[in-house]
């Protein structure tokens, strides 16, 4: 016996996640297992399709028109620029995120005074885009290390933003130590929870706004890092609003990240509200196949293998990072059904000499015919009811072309759309 | 290089240290508690932090990176680096293994440092170190209150003896001691006959079943303390449930899994538990039985703690045969269609607002009675978030603690207010507690409903 499902999804990710609700919104019966939680904790939170060209050129304005030149082998490619937009179209159904007014994409400051090209970012960001010409006033806290409002802001006027910027580090009240947690900050804003001032218990809400109100000049807009609250970060964003009198925004942070948790929170709702089942927690580890069709893939829990079997599968693990795919000093390889993985047998040939060259390695993964079906070194298909989606797909340099949630948004989707409709 | 292996070969202009080098193997192997094991792998991604219930509310808790990987690093460069007391302050709820992205063993090293911090910087005389020591062993105190049971619910809640109590050791008067049953499980166990009933009762159902008569289904129940001396009807609902599926269930020997010992660094206690524990339990899985508890702490105890921090003989064994009580059904029997097909009326007939104890979360068990019970005609199940209930075994029992446990409780209390049902429903003994506690809801195990779904 085994836990049994029509579709079995392997990984947490944006990929996974996908994959999972559409193969559910298509009537199977889906079931989603992750080694650990979600790898969008570490995500900043914003959704890119395509924000430079794989020849470095951007920041791309139209990434769907863009994606009409990338090269054969780029999975934007297999499955479709058409698909693409659908995929989107389920994001946008089951999240509040802004940005699918346009195809063009959005152009948000990031936590090191950059300006990133993201097609969708959280309503969070909304008052924060740098297309908007209204002065901003950045605010850092003291104990924050990894976002300098100073240092941001002057980034953000070198990278010659139309409008005026200016930073301000202040103390959060309370005086919480230096390295508070960024859940502390953002429990206290949630629940406006107590906080000592000069002797006096205030509302977090209402002594953080008091302290930014002593350092606001004019401008018409004001950025925290993203600590506005876990629950209830629209309550939290309005009552500063208020209490300040301009607009308030997030700018998101680098992980762990308080946006990247919304996302994540949002999405495994919106796959329980699908009916799906899912688990975090244990490594898928080995498997059992008849010929090229799996038949029961193995979970280790502390020495226990617990099998789980489905009709299809979707194999949404990660890629080098998320160790989806693993690599030691002779080989790069697929560690839970070893799919082929093409590299250079040297390994002096996965990487450019120069740290900021074109990388081999950055687009290792595994190559699928066009239904998303990883392919053995011959290109015959490695087995006939696994496919693949996300950042363990080869063909292409996310970190590069900010495409890394597109492709993993796009793939997702049409994995799970394919097993759903070849589930019995 | 110090003390550290040479690296034979070693050819600069082509860099190859040789198959022999282990560049980690700087440090001698030693039996003392080690806080190491994993440390390289934290590369300070910092989200074990996001998950941790105490960092969230407590301003002084410095968070688990820190306790783990970071004061692992500071034990080496200082040699007189004494073990944070903060160590205390960690609730053992176990969320952060679950977080890491590198798979380090976080909880372990927590585990190792209170051990280390008790053993070493805590003063034995202490009214702190005493309170945590009776706390942890409730076993004792379980088992004397069960010889009269009215008489210690009675006495256990009464105002003027826990006014003392929490002045003179720190034990909180906010909350109410649990019912001790007045009959044990191991009591109505023996009465019933013991091994020998339940198999008679099994190899009956087989046939009903159309099962061979000597099919090898078998488990070994591991009960734990709440189940034996206050929840009794959880562990006669498991063994209905096994016996219904055809199983014979044993009740070996056991003391208690050792969960509260290890949140409170006492792990010379633990560990004389768990040798008891192993020992009776790698005989019988010897024997062909399978280990299952209906108490995720106790599970996950077996599974996971003891390996990490006892080498006791048989260890591996019983830890990779060990599963939770709905888990193992899950894996081997139809349950789920079973409970589809089923109704439930009467007492159980409830919308349920059920919360995932931080110790079922980490087993991958969080989303499991959900989504068995979802389907379920005649009663509702509602998850109440993935907030922490707070309470953490002894944590919330300890005076000092007593407020910060409820604040991290509130979000799960007010879910629970917002949720359909006025019934609340968890695997864990203690989050039970603080449920009841927060909201004044009865709470019941899914075993319970489980049993009302499918033994008529």
């Amino acid at each position: 016996m085994a836990i049994n499902s029509d579709v079995l999804v392997i990984g947490g990710g944006l990929a996974g996640l996908t994959s999972a609700l559409k193969a559910a919104r298509e009537g199977a019966d889906v079931r989603l297992v992750s080694y650990k939680q979600s790898s969008l904790r570490h995500a900043s939170g914003l959704v890119d399709l395509l924000g430079y060209t794989p020849d470095g050129e951007g920041p791309v304005t139209d990434p769907y028109a863009a994606m009409g030149d990338l090269h054969d082998a780029h999975p934007y490619k297999t499955v479709g620029v058409e698909t693409v937009r659908e995929a989107m179209g389920l994001f946008d159904d089951v999240t509040d995120y802004r940005g699918d007014h346009t195809d063009t994409n959005a152009l948000v400051p990031t936590h090191g005074g950059t300006v990133k090209p993201t097609a969708r970012y959280p309503t969070g960001a909304a008052a924060g885009l740098a297309s908007d010409d209204r002065d901003v006033l950045l605010v850092g806290l003291e104990s924050m290390v990894d976002f300098d409002a100073p240092h941001a802001a002057a980034h953000l006027e070198a990278a010659g933003v139309p409008f005026d910027v200016r930073g301000e580090t202040i103390r959060f009240p309370g005086d919480l130590q230096a390295d508070a947690k960024i859940t502390r900050y953002a429990k206290l804003l949630d629940t406006n929870g107590e906080v000592a001032v000069r002797g006096r218990k205030k509302g977090a809400r209402d002594a953080l706004a008091e302290r930014v109100n002593t350092v606001r000049e004019k401008e018409a807009r004001v950025g925290f890092p993203a600590i506005l609250g876990d629950d209830h970060t629209d309550a939290v964003r309005a009552a500063l609003e208020e209490k300040i009198g301009a607009d308030v925004f997030e700018v998101p942070m680098g992980p762990p990240s308080l946006p990247g948790l919304r996302l994540e929170d949002r999405l495994f709702e919106a796959l329980d509200e699908s009916g799906a089942s899912f688990e975090t927690g244990n490594p898928v580890v080995d498997f059992d196949a008849d010929g090229d069709t799996i038949e029961t893939v193995y979970i280790e829990k502390n020495g226990a293998k617990i099998p789980n079997s489905a009709d299809q599968y979707v194999l949404a693990t990660g890629g080098l990072v998320g160790k989806g795919i693993e690599s030691d000093r002779e080989s790069v390889h697929e560690p839970i059904f070893d799919c082929h993985i093409e590299h250079g047998e040297d390994r002096y040939e996965w990487f450019d000499g120069d740290a900021f060259g074109d990388h081999p390695f950055a687009s290792f993964g595994v190559e699928t015919d066009e239904t998303l079906r990883p392919l053995t070194a011959s290109d015959s298909v490695e087995f006939e009811n696994l496919r693949a989606a996300g950042s363990v797909l080869g063909g292409y340099d996310f970190a590069a072309e900010k495409s890394g949630s597109g492709v993993s948004i796009a793939t997702g989707y049409v994995a799970g759309e394919n097993a759903a409709a070849e589930a019995r | 290089m110090s003390d550290a292996q040479s690296p034979t070969d070693f050819d600069p202009v082509e860099p190859n240290t040789g198959e022999d080098f282990e560049p980690v193997d700087v440090f001698p192997d030693s039996n003392d508690f080690d806080l190491r094991p994993g440390a390289d792998s934290c590369f300070k991604c910092s989200v074990c932090d996001t998950n941790c219930p105490v960092a969230e509310v407590d301003d002084d808790f410095p968070g688990p990176k820190f306790q783990g990987p970071e004061q692992w690093r500071l034990k080496q460069t200082d040699d007189d680096y004494e073990i944070d007391d903060s160590v205390m302050s960690c609730s053992n709820c176990m969320r952060c293994d679950n977080a890491c992205p590198s798979g380090v063993p976080l909880s372990q090293m927590h585990n190792t440092a209170r051990g280390e911090y008790v053993e070493n910087q805590m003063s034995k005389t202490d009214l702190e170190y005493w309170r945590n020591r009776i706390l942890s062993n409730y076993r004792l105190s379980a088992s004397i209150a069960s010889k009269v049971p009215r008489l210690a619910t009675w006495g256990m809640n009464f105002g003027p003896a826990r006014w003392l109590m929490e002045k003179t050791m720190g034990v909180t008067k906010e909350r109410d001691f649990p019912d001790f049953a007045t009959q044990t499980f191991r009591e109505w166990w023996a009465e019933r006959g013991g091994a020998d009933a339940s198999r008679r009762n099994a190899q009956q159902r087989r046939e009903e079943l159309g099962l061979d008569r000597n099919a090898d289904k078998k488990v070994a129940y591991f009960h734990g303390c709440y189940s034996n001396y206050n929840t009794v009807d959880v562990a006669k609902a498991m063994v209905r449930v096994y016996e219904h599926y055809g199983y014979e269930v044993v009740a070996p020997e056991q003391k208690c899994s050792g969960t509260p010992m290890f949140a409170n660094g006492m792990l010379e206690d633990a560990r004389r538990h768990a040798e008891v524990n192993v020992s009776s339990m790698s005989d019988l899985v010897d024997q062909g039985y399978d280990a299952i508890a209906s108490c995720t702490s106790c599970s996950m105890a077996l599974r996971q703690e003891y390996p990490e921090l006892f080498d006791i003989d048989g260890i591996e064994k019983v830890s990779s045969n060990t599963f939770e009580a709905v888990e193992y059904l899950r894996i081997h029997e139809d349950v789920k269609e079973d409970v589809q097909e089923a109704q439930v009326s009467g007492e159980l007939a409830e919308e349920f607002a059920y919360h995932a104890p931080c110790h079922a979360r980490n087993q991958g068990l969080e989303r499991q009675s959900v989504e068995l019970f979802r389907d379920l005609e005649g009663a509702g199940i509602e998850d109440v978030g993935e907030s922490c209930s707070g309470i953490s075994g002894t944590y919330g029992w300890k005076e000092e603690k007593y407020e910060k446990s409820m604040e991290i409780g509130e979000e799960m209390f007010d879910h629970m207010e917002h949720a359909e049902g006025e019934v609340g429903m968890t695997e864990c003994p203690t989050c039970a507690m603080q449920m009841e506690h927060g909201t004044g809801y009865e709470i019941r195990h899914p075993l319970e409903l489980l049993e009302a779904a499918i033994v008529e």
